[in-house]
């Protein structure tokens, strides 16, 4: 049986002219605007010119905006996936499709994944089309502890994808920096000190080639990181580590920290907290999968949140069950934790939280992405069911205002197999 | 934060970690009495028993019994380590009842492709127990050897997962890799104190690209996929001779591969592509063993009609894709396409996070078919993690529902098991209960996690 389909993979994938943004109305829906707040019933989100102008109850429609029935729906901001691996790569395992890191490059702090982000990627359009609408970017630090500069992202079908070029760099710590920097912890922490009294003399104009750790390059790279213009990441878990991490500060006052990882981030709470350090973190590793990871709990989130960090749910990258698209259920999973004796969880507005503003924000993009406060960027996604539950799934999404095609590989296959009728031709014709 | 700094996305070392990427009772102690349903003489036999339990009555929840029913407002009656009755309005005079009104029992659930034990954390490389990568036959090796019942592990998939059963293969780094072992998620000082009485072996197989590559790299064969069947076809023919023959000289590989053929092993065959799981089952026609399930099995959708056929389940992961080239044609869809096909379905982790969501995943297959139309009921969904998970183990004769005289392998739910909002309150195995989330006690903590940060904690 040949079907056709409306909107062919020639079409969302060929990335012509961007659409441009449409002013719509969605009412009579469930609406959770990504602040923290509690869903809103029978409310109305406004988009204008590619950017919200309001949402929640009492918001009046002008006339001649296309007005869209969100009754049974929810609508909400799009999801931020943090620290993801989105663009860079095709299939893991083929490495020559897999931009996720450098292992063989001279260069660290340097590499930027700009030039290497493909927005056709399957696996951009698949987060897509399961309701993410912003990323962050990251290069896996490989032969350096440095593995160089992400970007923040947008999901569009469209040629472009960065929202923000060099938005942070990332740094291994922890056993896995030790191992990069020569097998010990003690290793990592002079190759970073090295590294940044390199940027300092870059940035004063002062670089003895002959005296320096890095590269020119790499070198330049970090003069950002030392001023605090750009974040650093820090993949760190142990508790001690991340003590560590946080006392940087005394020596390098102006960097901008955000802990990867923190699985012990708990038993240091309240030091994050009052340091001010924001966490990305995968929220239900639970086991001691290393010696960093000892006390690892799904409630470690819920601590963090009680004690005052803010969380942003993250690292869901590779390619097997820790998919960007799964983000909200892993925010769910936190929302359950609420109903288990003497575990800490979110409230179903803080866990959306966690993978909408909260996430923006640690980007630099509060306000802008994450969220449905007015002035808002566009970025809308509209639901069959609450979004955190497993069975919903997106029904429409909007970015910068501009709906977005929700067809990929995997849906393509789906409707070919939807039935293994051959009698007239291969299903090789089906499409 | 494994996944970050996991080198498996670069492909070195795929097929050497996993398979896809290559508080007792008081009383008797339950691993010194041998279970009676080993045969005498059975090497390495399963000393397990059931601890002790009460008679104990769920009333007031939806009940789902695994094989498809679904009870409102239902009574489960188990004691002696037995499911005794399932059904509305039954008496439990003489059962400690539990009010379960508001929540919902499922039998324990099962999971048929785990590595806990063998590939345990701390994830070190002194743990890495679950690939004899040495050769690419190795029909000789037992996974219960690798097992450590130390590994945490276990116990994160009782609290949060719900397991009460699940099956331990070998890797898949070998086009044979060994003898898988079931076990019963009951901590034991031994992993014999572990084993599943009376349930059947099974055997590992992997075709596609693990093997291939893994040898390939070494300069031997297999090297291709024609390789791959190369080396099984002969394989499986030195084995039969032998099987037909008097079978006096001991071979440990070819009592395996024997066994197989006797109908007594079960055939867990990894294996991602449609087209490369028809030669298998052709495979398995010409040299007469037939295979029990396929795992990954990511584009089983593409031939459901085959499967159906050929009687084989297809044990799956819900959403994993694009990590291998053959697992690039991956699909939200493929369970409810094989439900629709009339294929067996059950949803498998192959990971230690993975196990502790099996119901999660389950309900993320039935709502991708939701959307395409295809209206699965929920009471099946859970048969996909309880009853065909024991079917395609052989164990489904002892638990896998909740029916009369079957194990007293029980979740409690605090919700509906298909939402993510939903946890195990408490958990029975033979009657005994392992898990209550009531009782901070009454939770296993591995020796590994004596005297350590977070120990006894919630995970």
């Amino acid at each position: 049986m040949i079907r056709k389909t409306l909107l062919g993979a020639a079409a969302a994938l060929a990335f012509a002219a961007p659409a441009a943004a449409q002013d719509f109305a969605i009412i009579n829906a469930t609406v959770a605007t990504g602040d923290g707040s509690e869903p809103i019933e029978n409310a109305t989100v406004l988009v204008r010119g590619g950017k919200v102008v309001a949402a929640g109850t009492g918001v009046t429609v002008p006339a001649g905006v296309e007005t869209i029935d969100g009754s049974g729906r929810w609508v909400t901001p799009g999801i931020v996936a943090s620290a993801t691996t989105l663009g860079l790569w095709d299939v893991g395992a083929v490495s020559q499709s897999n931009d996720q890191a450098a292992g063989d490059s001279d260069f660290g702090a340097a590499l930027d994944v700009v030039p290497a982000l493909n927005p056709a990627s399957q696996h951009v359009a698949v987060s897509r089309a399961s309701g993410v609408t912003r990323a962050t970017v990251y290069s896996r630090p490989s032969e350096s502890i440095f593995g160089g500069q992400g970007a923040v992202v947008d999901l569009g079908a469209d040629a472009n994808m960065v929202s923000k070029p060099r938005a942070f760099q990332m740094v291994a710590l922890g056993e896995y920096g030790a191992r990069i920097a020569g097998g010990s912890r003690t290793a990592s922490f002079v190759e970073l000190a090295a590294a940044l009294r390199d940027a300092r003399e870059v940035a004063a104009g002062q670089r003895d080639a002959e005296d320096s750790r890095l590269n020119r390059q790499d070198a330049e790279a970090l003069v950002d990181v030392l001023s605090g213009k750009q974040a650093l990441y820090v993949v760190v878990d142990r508790a001690s580590d991340i003590r560590q991490v946080l006392g940087l500060t005394a020596t390098y006052p102006r960097l901008d920290l955000v802990l990867v990882g923190a699985a012990e981030g708990w038993l240091v709470a309240n030091e994050i907290a009052a340091a001010g350090v924001p966490v990305i973190t995968d929220p239900l590793d639970d086991l001691p999968v290393s010696f960093e990871q000892l006390a690892a709990t799904q409630s470690n989130v819920g601590r963090m949140v009680d004690a005052g960090v803010k969380v942003a749910i993250g690292t869901l990258d590779g390619g097997t069950g820790s998919q960007p698209r799964n983000a909200a259920q892993f925010a769910g999973n936190l929302v359950a934790l609420q109903n288990v004796p003497r575990a800490s969880g979110l409230t179903w507005g803080e866990a959306f939280a966690a993978i909408t503003s909260v996430p923006a924000q640690i980007a630099g993009f509060d306000g802008s992405f994450g969220t449905l406060s007015p002035g808002a960027t566009g970025d809308v996604v509209m639901w069959d069911g609450d979004p955190l539950e497993v069975t919903s799934a997106p029904v429409r999404v909007f970015i910068d205002g501009i709906e977005q095609p929700l067809v990929n590989h995997q849906t393509r296959l789906r409707d070919r197999y939807r039935d293994l009728d051959e009698s007239d031709l291969p299903k090789a014709y089906d499409w | 934060m494994k996944r970050l700094r996991a080198i498996t996305l670069l492909g070195g070392a795929l097929a050497l970690s996993a398979c896809a990427t290559t508080g007792g009772a008081t009383g008797s102690s339950a691993e010194t009495t041998t279970a009676s349903s080993e045969a005498a003489g059975t090497p390495y036999a399963s000393t397990y028993s059931a601890y002790p339990g009460v008679p104990t009555a769920l009333v007031g929840a939806t009940i789902y019994d695994g094989a498809g029913g679904v009870i409102e407002n239902g009574t489960v009656l188990f004691r002696d380590g037995k499911v005794v009755e399932v059904g509305a309005n039954l008496s439990t005079d003489g059962y400690t009842v539990l009010d379960g009104t508001g929540k919902f029992v499922t039998p324990g659930i099962i999971d048929i492709h785990s590595h806990l034990g063998d590939y345990p954390t701390p994830s070190v490389d002194a743990h890495s127990d679950g690939n004899e990568a040495t050769s690419p036959t190795t029909p000789d090796v037992w996974a219960e050897h690798s097992v450590w019942p130390q590994d945490p592990g276990f116990s994160r998939a009782l609290a949060n997962g719900g397991i009460t059963s699940l099956q331990i293969l070998p890797g898949s780094a070998n086009l044979v890799g060994g003898r898988s072992v079931t076990l019963k998620n009951v901590p034991a000082r031994t992993v014999q104190g572990m084993k599943f009485p009376g349930a059947p072996y099974g055997m590992k197989m992997a075709c596609g690209e693990n093997p291939k590559r893994v040898y390939g790299s070494r300069g031997r064969m297999p090297s291709t996929r024609m390789g791959n069947f190369a080396v099984n076809r002969q394989t499986w023919l030195d084995a039969k001779a032998y099987a037909e023959g008097d079978r006096k000289k001991r071979d440990l590989a070819k009592e395996t591969m024997a066994g197989v053929l006797d109908g007594d092993i079960l055939v867990h065959n990894h294996c991602y592509r449609a087209d490369e799981m028809a030669l298998v089952m052709d495979m398995a026609k010409e040299m007469g063993y037939k295979v029990s399930a396929f795992h990954h099995a990511v584009e089983s959708y593409k031939i459901g009609d085959l499967l159906r056929e050929n009687d084989v389940c297809s044990a799956i992961w819900a959403d994993w894709y694009g990590f291998k080239m053959e697992s690039y044609d991956g699909i939200p869809e493929n369970g409810a396409l094989l439900w629709q096909a009339g294929a067996c379905v059950v949803i498998h982790s192959d990971d230690e996070n993975g196990i502790q969501r099996l119901n999660q995943e389950a309900a993320k297959a039935q709502a991708a078919g939701k959307r395409m139309g295809l209206d699965i009921p929920d009471a099946e969904v859970i048969g996909w993690i309880t009853l065909n998970a024991a079917k395609a183990m052989g164990i489904d004769g002892m638990t896998g529902s909740l029916e009369a005289g079957k194990m007293a392998d029980v979740v409690l739910w605090n919700g509906d098991p298909l939402s993510v909002y939903s946890r195990p309150e408490k958990v029975w195995v033979d009657g005994a209960l392992m898990y209550d989330a009531n009782d901070p006690k009454r939770r296993p903590v591995s020796d590994f996690e004596l005297g350590q940060p977070g120990e006894g904690d919630v995970k």
